[in-house]
């Protein structure tokens, strides 16, 4: 049988909460695209429900959050929460926006592998999606 | 419960059968990359289809499809169908990524355990998109749904494939698309069973509506007569009454004079686009193997050679290729 070439990365892009800017998102969104990614992008004010069921019906291997609002602290772990429930545990989280770098190691103990804040090289996040996310059989 | 609970076909079509959204989402990716795996699910689950009211949406870029398949939903969720939704997308042709934006429109269906989003990239170097969403259909129906939308640009070869999978086509049409509407005349046409003029609170609906009404009216149809509606997917207007004719279609295609023959031409054009699909597939990799692809781009390319006799000699070394494996 003819060997199919490999599939792509599957990447959920969302953004929990109230704030209403996504330039971020859809710049990293169209990054991972042109890298080949394939990225469902679910739009603004995403409770951390939407969000996990999202995960779950488009089998992503990547969740990536963008916040601006402050809430981080509040919704990053109810995603992780809402994901767990629906039996997932094996996605890579990361997450972008506004978080200052006292609240890193917190985000960081709930399982997001990757912090990346304004300025970031899109190629950092391309890295690090392709180095981190888990085969998919 | 743990992803690994859901390894190997045995336990994703049991899951599957319950209802486990976890095993129905893994699986479809099995069937989307075309697993051995994949293939085994629907070897085990087709026997279990049938049940779903299979319905394709198609159209040009912006048209509304997302928005309709929404509304569609919504209104489907209140008659109390549960509704299983495959909205395909374009791969990028350069980077084989793809941005897929339908869950935007439906953000709200997604917190609905009675609907189940699936976004598709085409994937489209290979040609197995219509074997690949259809699969996926097909997974969905078996899954219970009792309503499966599969949502395609109606753009080319593949997605009208798609739509053929489907057993009844919506062809979603604008005020003022003349030239769309023109270019539907292409192949689009023949394959819708519904019509919809969306956004029909737009100046021009009903210019659109009889230029369609003029379209099918030079048109070879059988006893089937596609209705035009108008519809305005954002707010809903019209959709009840969409559904209502895609019901009456479905009624239809299960009536007892057309049902057997219907069933035939379904099965055949299914069976022979999936063929088609792999025989490409199979082909092309064979063609790349004997390195005989490679050689006749040059040739074709530096024109010392015309692509049809290329053509034909690239065949022949595929054959050459299969008769010695």
């Amino acid at each position: 049988m003819v060997t199919t070439t490999e599939a792509p990365i599957r990447v959920l892009i969302a953004k929990p909460g109230l704030d209403g800017h996504d330039r971020g998102a859809k710049v990293v969104a169209r990054a991972l695209r042109d890298a080949g990614m394939e990225v469902i992008y679910t739009g603004i004010r995403q409770t951390p429900q939407m969000i996990a069921e999202a995960a779950l019906q488009e089998d992503v291997q990547v969740v990536g959050l963008s916040i601006l609002s402050g809430a981080h602290l509040e919704l990053f772990p109810r995603v992780v929460e809402e994901l767990k429930s629906r039996g997932i545990d094996d996605v890579l989280l990361f997450a972008g926006g506004i978080i200052p770098n006292d609240d890193i190691p917190a985000i960081n103990a709930i399982g997001f592998k990757g912090v990346f804040g304004p300025g970031t090289d899109t190629n950092d996040i391309i890295e690090f999606v392709r180095g981190n996310a888990p085969a998919r059989t | 419960m743990t992803p690994s609970s859901f390894v190997g076909a045995d336990s994703l079509v049991e899951g599957i059968l319950q209802g486990n959204r976890r095993a129905l989402s893994r699986g479809i990716s099995h069937v989307e990359a075309d697993t051995p795996t994949g293939r085994e699910l629907l070897a085990q689950l087709y026997p279990r289809t049938g049940h779903a009211q299979v319905v394709g949406i198609t159209g040009s870029a912006g048209a509304g499809k997302s928005t309709l398949v929404g509304a569609i939903a919504r209104e489907q969720r209140k008659r109390g169908r549960t509704v299983g939704i495959v909205a395909v997308d374009p791969s990028s042709p350069f980077s084989h990524g793809a941005i897929l934006g339908d869950r935007i429109r439906m953000q709200d269906l997604t917190a609905d355990g009675g609907v189940f989003l699936r976004s598709m990239a085409s994937r489209g170097n290979l040609g197995g998109l219509s074997e690949s969403a259809t699969g996926v259909a097909d997974l969905l129906d078996a899954a219970g749904f009792d309503v499966v939308l599969i949502e395609t640009v109606g753009a080319g070869q593949d997605e009208v494939e798609v739509a053929n999978a489907a057993g009844t086509t919506v062809l979603v049409a604008n005020p003022g698309g003349g030239d769309d509407v023109q270019s539907m005349k292409a192949g689009l046409m023949e394959v819708a069973q519904i019509m919809v003029v969306n956004k029909a609170d737009l100046a021009g609906a009903d210019t659109a509506v009889t230029q369609l009404r003029g379209l099918l009216a030079i048109a070879d149809l059988g006893a089937w007569k596609p209705p035009i509606l108008k519809a305005v997917a954002r707010t809903a207007e019209g959709v009840p009454e969409l559904i209502d004719a895609i019901d009456k279609h479905q009624a239809f295609i299960k009536s007892s004079e057309y049902a057997e023959e219907e069933r035939r031409h379904h099965a055949e054009r299914q069976l022979v686009a999936i063929a088609r699909a792999i025989l490409h597939r199979e082909a092309l990799s064979a063609a790349r193997q004997s390195g005989a692809l490679a050689d006749l781009v040059s040739v074709v390319a530096d024109r010392s050679r015309d692509p049809r006799s290329a053509a034909e000699e690239l065949l022949a070394a595929v054959r050459r290729e299969w008769a010695g494996r």
